[in-house]
C-alpha cells in the first residue's frame, strides 16, 4: 500500500512539473524529437495513457520552442542543449504542439500533435 | 468642438463607395459580446472627473506584411498603396495613424529586410497625416531582435500623450519567444506611476497580451504580468494586431481589441484544425481586410470604434 502511494505521488510530481528529475518513475517511454526550421520529427507522437514519458527534444539548427498548451508542456530547444520533458498523459485524445519561438517564414507551419491512446 | 459623429457617418459612407463598407462596432462589453450589443465604449465607461480634451480620431492599421508574395493575396504589392490612397481621400484626416506591427514580411536576408522596411516607409510616407506611429511585429523584429527595425523606425517601446490620453507602445516581439521582459515591465510600471489616476490609458502592441488562443501562439509569454500592471488603472484599452481579424475581449478591467490585417485574414481562433490564411476570394478581392478608426472622446459610445472594410466589393 505504502509503495503504491509513493509511486502515485511520484507520478503526480512527474506529471505536474514536466521537468525530469532523478525521482522520475521508471520505466518511462523515451521519445526523441528533433526540431529544425520548420518541422518536428516526428510530427506525430503516439503515446499510451498513464504510461510515463520522457520527450527528448533536440534542435538541429536554431532556437526553437515546444509548446503543447493543453498538456501544460513547454520547453526551449537550444542547439547543443537537448531539453527533456517528463510527464504522464492522463487523458486520451489528440493534443497539438507548436514552436513558440519565432524562427522564420515557415514558423507558422512548425506544428505537430501528440496522440494519447486509451 | 467638431461634430465628428455626424461628419463621420457621411465620411464612412463615402469610404464604402470607394473601397467597401464600414462596420460600426462597439462590441466592447466585458466577455467579448457581439458588435452593437453594448453601449460600453472605448474605456471602462468610468468618466474621468476632468474636462474632456478635444474630440479626435486616429486610425489603427496592422499586419501589412510588405514583401509578402503568395496565393493568400495576389495583390499584395498594391494593397497597402490602395489603403494609403483611400485614407488620403478622407475629407478630414486622422490626428495620427498607428501601425501595430508586422509592417514587413519576414525574411532571413537582413539586406532584404531593410529594403522592405525602406519601401514600406516610402509608401506610408505618402500619407497626408504625418503623425504616424509604429511598433514591431515578429516578422519585423524577431529574427534580429529588433536591429533592423530600430534602425528604420526608432525605439520599439515608448509612450506619448495626445489630447488628454496617455499612450503606451509595448514591444512583445523583439524577444523571439514573444515576451515583453522584466526590464520593459519595470519601465511600464514607472511610466504609469507618473500618471494622474484618471488619465485614460491606451496600450498599443502587436501580440495579444492575454491568452487568446495559445494553441496558435496567440498570446504573450509574460502577458499576465503586463496585464497585472495595467489592472491597477481604471480605464485601459489595448489595441493590437497579429491575429489578422477583429476580436474583442476583456481581462478584468482591461479591454483588448485586435484589428484586421492588410494582407490576408486568418481564421477565427480554433475554428479550423490548422491555422492558415483564409483563401483569397477572386469574387471579393480583399475580403476580410481592413483597418480601424478610433474616436476616444466621442459622446456616442456606439461609434467609438469603427471597422473599415478594405474590400473593393
Amino acid at each position: 500500500m505504502r509503495t503504491r502511494l509513493v509511486r502515485l505521488l511520484a507520478l503526480a510530481l512527474f506529471a505536474a512539473t514536466g521537468a525530469c528529475t532523478s525521482a522520475a518513475p521508471a520505466p518511462a517511454t523515451l521519445v526523441h524529437v528533433t526540431a529544425r526550421r520548420f518541422e518536428y520529427e516526428p510530427a506525430r507522437i503516439v503515446l499510451k495513457r498513464s504510461q510515463p514519458v520522457v520527450l527528448e527534444l533536440v534542435s538541429l539548427d536554431c532556437h526553437h520552442g515546444f509548446d503543447a498548451p493543453e498538456l501544460g508542456l513547454r520547453a526551449d530547444i537550444l542547439p547543443g542543449a537537448p531539453a527533456r520533458l517528463c510527464f504522464v498523459p492522463e487523458r486520451a485524445g489528440t493534443f497539438a504542439f507548436h514552436c513558440d519561438v519565432f524562427c522564420g517564414e515557415g514558423h507558422e507551419d512548425m506544428t505537430g500533435e501528440i496522440v494519447v491512446e486509451p | 468642438m467638431k461634430d465628428f459623429s455626424a461628419f463621420d457617418r457621411r465620411q464612412f459612407l463615402q469610404l464604402a463607395g470607394i473601397g467597401g463598407g464600414v462596420v460600426f462596432a462597439s462590441a466592447l462589453a466585458r466577455g467579448g459580446a457581439s458588435p452593437g450589443t453594448s453601449a460600453r465604449g472605448f474605456g471602462d465607461g468610468q468618466a474621468p472627473p476632468v474636462a474632456p480634451a478635444d474630440d479626435f480620431f486616429f486610425l489603427q492599421l496592422s499586419d501589412t506584411h510588405w514583401g509578402y508574395s503568395g496565393a493568400a493575396n495576389p495583390e499584395a504589392d498594391s494593397t497597402l498603396k490602395r489603403a494609403v490612397a483611400t485614407i488620403n481621400a478622407l475629407p478630414v484626416q486622422p490626428d495620427f495613424i498607428v501601425f501595430t506591427g508586422d509592417l514587413t514580411h519576414t525574411t532571413d536576408d537582413g539586406d532584404l529586410r531593410r529594403k522592405r522596411m525602406s519601401e514600406f516607409k516610402a509608401i506610408v510616407g505618402e500619407l497626408k497625416t504625418k503623425n504616424v506611429k509604429f511598433l514591431p511585429g515578429e516578422h519585423d523584429a524577431s529574427l534580429d531582435k529588433g536591429k533592423a527595425y530600430t534602425e528604420n523606425f526608432g525605439e520599439t517601446h515608448y509612450a506619448f500623450e495626445h489630447k488628454g490620453l496617455h499612450f503606451v507602445v509595448l514591444d512583445n516581439v523583439s524577444d523571439p519567444a514573444g515576451a515583453v521582459g522584466d526590464e520593459q515591465i519595470a519601465w511600464l510600471k514607472s511610466d504609469l506611476g507618473k500618471l494622474d489616476a484618471h488619465t485614460p490609458l491606451v496600450v498599443l502592441a502587436h501580440r495579444p497580451l492575454f491568452d487568446l488562443y495559445p494553441q496558435w501562439d496567440w498570446a504573450t509569454r509574460d502577458g499576465a504580468k503586463v496585464v497585472e500592471v495595467l489592472q491597477t488603472r481604471k480605464d485601459v484599452s489595448v489595441f493590437y494586431g497579429h491575429i489578422h481579424q477583429e476580436h474583442h475581449d476583456t481581462t478584468g478591467s482591461v479591454l483588448h481589441h485586435s484589428a484586421r490585417s492588410l494582407v490576408f485574414p486568418l481564421p477565427a481562433p480554433g475554428s479550423v484544425p490548422k491555422k492558415a490564411p483564409v483563401a483569397w476570394d477572386p469574387e471579393h478581392p480583399g475580403k476580410g481586410l481592413g483597418w480601424r478608426r478610433i474616436q476616444p472622446k466621442s459622446d456616442d459610445a456606439g461609434k467609438r470604434i469603427a471597422e473599415v472594410d478594405y474590400a473593393k466589393g
